[in-house]
């Protein structure tokens, strides 16, 4: 049997969004196939990574908690994408949000006022935009590559937090926890529903989406982020200013992953700790790719990837499997959209004969 | 500053960008190939976790070392997969490696978490290790280092001495010429990329068998990124490549100098200097644009569509 590719007369636009929902399936089938590696019967694993946290409507809750975060960073990273602009940041963005945001918090949250939250959020949102307009600059003045400026601040960000949770931010009567002290009501997020987490982060969320659609296809900024990311020479010759593109973008993310750093703190967590962000950051650059970029896409997206978050907890508290599950599937997902991806622009033909004698790896003549 | 504080310092500094210098090694023969695989910190972890699983569940170093090469290729042949027989977007592929790498190590290594194994020892090389300054730093480190110099030294020959190392020069920069004059330039793709897999293996397995003989999750902490960024400030050659490494190193142990000098600063904040080393050292390169695109193999991360 032989394979061969072929290139398609023009993309398949039912692959592109087909693509996706291939992917899931197929890292499910691969998920099976290591709970039966792990011993576990594979639909008793799916079960309970995929079934069994959202059975309740508490469970629900906690997905719209989970989700709030990856939402609104790949929000902000789709308009990156879309520009061609790979901004790898948005972890280190949300950090620093919620680092900074956490200070205004500690400072503040004895005042007695309605300013004190939204002070504290917009502390959290500018400095994710700031942090975001490192690579930027950088970009934009010294033509320096963002995908590696980006990663690094990750890892300044994350040493910056630490240096916080020991030293200048850390309770003074925590018994020596790397921990600051807990917020008070008045520089914590309200809730959406009574008796659950669910805090209006969620809605920061679909609203940036809704903001975001109309940026995309109703505004010509839009227009000139699509053009500059499909062919810049064509967004020069058109007049588009490309270095204000890539501010706009950069800072937009910034922002909403730094809203997402400090609404996580003064949401779920109720304090500055280590641990603010199991990932989240990294989780919605593929969220942004298996949502197609697109508003709806992320939304469903990220509910998948907060139920893979929370199924991670699950399968280690019921099954007793690793932690990591949760990655491992994460990694799965993007790694199986790539590999599908292919079937946008080519098609594979399958014919019957014999192959040539070539010593060719999967039968694939590259 | 002491004679044997500075004899310290070079000692730790050579350990500390042994890893830096291994993986950016590899990567500089897949990029002089054509290939962009950012996927660097991926395999590293993979080779770091199998690597010390394999030495602890045997008790040989050795084996770990080769499970660790082995891993780090199969996770390059993934990359290889996807970017060069899949055309997928190197940037994007590259990414998921990582992503992927770092999920998959985690999940391997849960149950070695805490535990630990005798690493490899250093073995002084008689007469030469006295040599004040420098002797501990070159010649008292242990096998892992030695090798590791040797194979700079392999990839320079090659790369300034040989047919091979001129092919895939050639390839690199024009896919196209090369094809033409009858060079395969798929396969010399797919051979450096697993030659650059095997050395990312090889760069994990030197943190978990002798940089610090244990398992923990993430523990590459982006030295597979700034590996990355030593060969764009190394300008793709293999001499810059080895100092770049050091200094590197030399960054990353600046705790130990300042505290030499009588300096205390939170170590959290000194964590900080290596990644702020590279934006710096990355922004001083690719300032000057002209030179930066003379100097980068001119198929850098562009999939190769063979013509027909």
């Amino acid at each position: 049997m032989k394979i061969a590719i072929e290139r398609r007369p023009q993309d398949s636009s039912l692959m592109k969004y087909l693509s996706p929902v291939l992917a899931v399936l197929l890292t499910l089938m691969a998920g099976s196939v290591i709970f039966a590696l792990q011993g576990q019967d594979p639909w008793t694993g799916l079960y309970t990574f995929f079934i069994l946290p959202i059975s309740d409507s508490y469970g629900l809750s906690e997905l719209g908690v989970k989700a709030a975060p990856i939402l609104l960073c790949a929000m902000g990273l789709a308009v990156c994408f879309r520009a061609n602009i790979w901004n790898i940041g948005a972890e280190g963005q949300l950090l620093m949000g919620a680092l900074m945001g956490s200070w205004a918090a500690l400072s503040w949250m004895d005042s007695e006022g309605a300013w004190v939250l939204p002070a504290v959020l917009m502390t959290g949102a500018v400095a994710g935009l700031l942090w975001a307009l490192i690579p930027a600059l950088l970009r934009n003045h010294f033509n320096t590559n963002e995908i590696l400026t980006t990663i690094m601040l990750n890892y300044v960000a994350l040493n910056l937090l630490l240096y916080a949770v020991h030293g200048p931010l850390k309770d003074p009567h925590g018994f020596n926890f790397p921990e600051s002290a807990l917020f008070t009501d008045a520089v914590t997020l309200p809730l959406l529903l009574e008796g659950t987490r669910l805090h209006i982060g969620l809605a920061f969320g679909l609203l940036a989406g809704v903001c975001i659609w109309v940026l995309m296809t109703r505004t010509f900024l839009g227009f000139q982020l699509k053009v500059i990311g499909l062919d810049a020479s064509a967004g020069h010759f058109a007049g588009f200013r490309e270095r204000r593109l890539v501010y706009f973008s950069l800072l937009l993310c910034g922002a909403l992953a730094g809203l997402a750093g400090i609404s996580e703190v003064s949401g779920p967590i109720g304090q500055l700790v280590p641990s603010v962000s199991p990932g989240y950051g990294y989780a919605a650059i593929i969220v942004a790719f298996l949502g197609r970029l697109h508003p709806i896409g992320i939304l469903l997206a990220s509910l998948l990837m907060a139920l893979v978050y929370m199924g991670g907890e699950m399968g280690q508290i019921d099954l007793g499997l690793p932690l990591a599950m949760g990655s491992l599937f994460q990694g799965m997902l993007l790694f199986f959209l790539l590999a599908c991806d292919f079937l946008i622009s080519y098609r594979l033909k399958i014919s019957a004969h014999q192959p040539p004698a070539q010593g060719h790896h999967v039968g694939v003549n590259g | 500053m002491d004679m044997d504080l500075i004899t310290n310092i070079l000692f730790a500094m050579v350990r500390t960008g042994t890893p830096l210098l291994l993986v950016a090694l590899g990567e500089l023969v897949c990029e002089k190939s054509g290939v962009l695989n950012l996927g660097q910190e991926g395999m590293m972890l993979m080779g770091a976790v199998i690597g010390f699983i394999a030495a602890l569940t045997t008790g040989s170093l050795i084996f770990g070392v080769i499970m660790s090469l082995l891993v780090g290729m199969a996770m390059a042949m993934l990359f290889g997969l996807l970017a060069i027989q899949l055309r997928a977007n190197q940037v994007a592929t590259g990414l998921a490696l990582t992503i992927f790498g770092a999920g998959l190590s985690a999940y391997v290594g849960t149950d070695y978490i805490g535990q630990a194994l005798a690493g490899f020892q250093p073995m002084l090389i008689p007469l030469l290790s006295d040599i004040p300054i420098l002797g501990k730093a070159l010649f008292s480190q242990d096998i892992l280092v030695y090798c590791s110099l040797g194979i700079a030294l392999a990839i320079w020959l090659f790369f300034r001495f040989s047919r091979p190392g001129l092919m895939v020069k050639a390839i690199g920069e024009s896919p196209d010429s090369a094809t033409a004059v009858g060079l395969p330039v798929i396969r010399t793709r797919w051979l450096a990329l697993l030659f650059g897999g095997a050395m990312a293996g090889l760069g994990g397995a030197y943190l978990s068998l002798a940089y610090t003989p244990l398992w923990a999750e993430g523990m590459t902490a982006g030295r597979g990124w700034i590996a990355l960024a030593l060969v764009v400030f190394a300008s793709w050659k293999v001499e810059r490549v080895l100092l770049g490494a050091w200094l590197f190193g030399l960054a990353s142990i600046m705790h130990l100098v300042l505290q030499g000098m009588g300096a205390s600063i939170s170590s959290n904040l000194l964590a900080t200097l290596p990644y702020l080393a590279t934006i710096v050292v990355l922004v001083l390169l690719s300032s000057n644009q002209s030179r930066s695109r003379l100097l980068a193999p001119m198929s850098l991360g562009k999939p190769y569509h063979p013509a027909g």
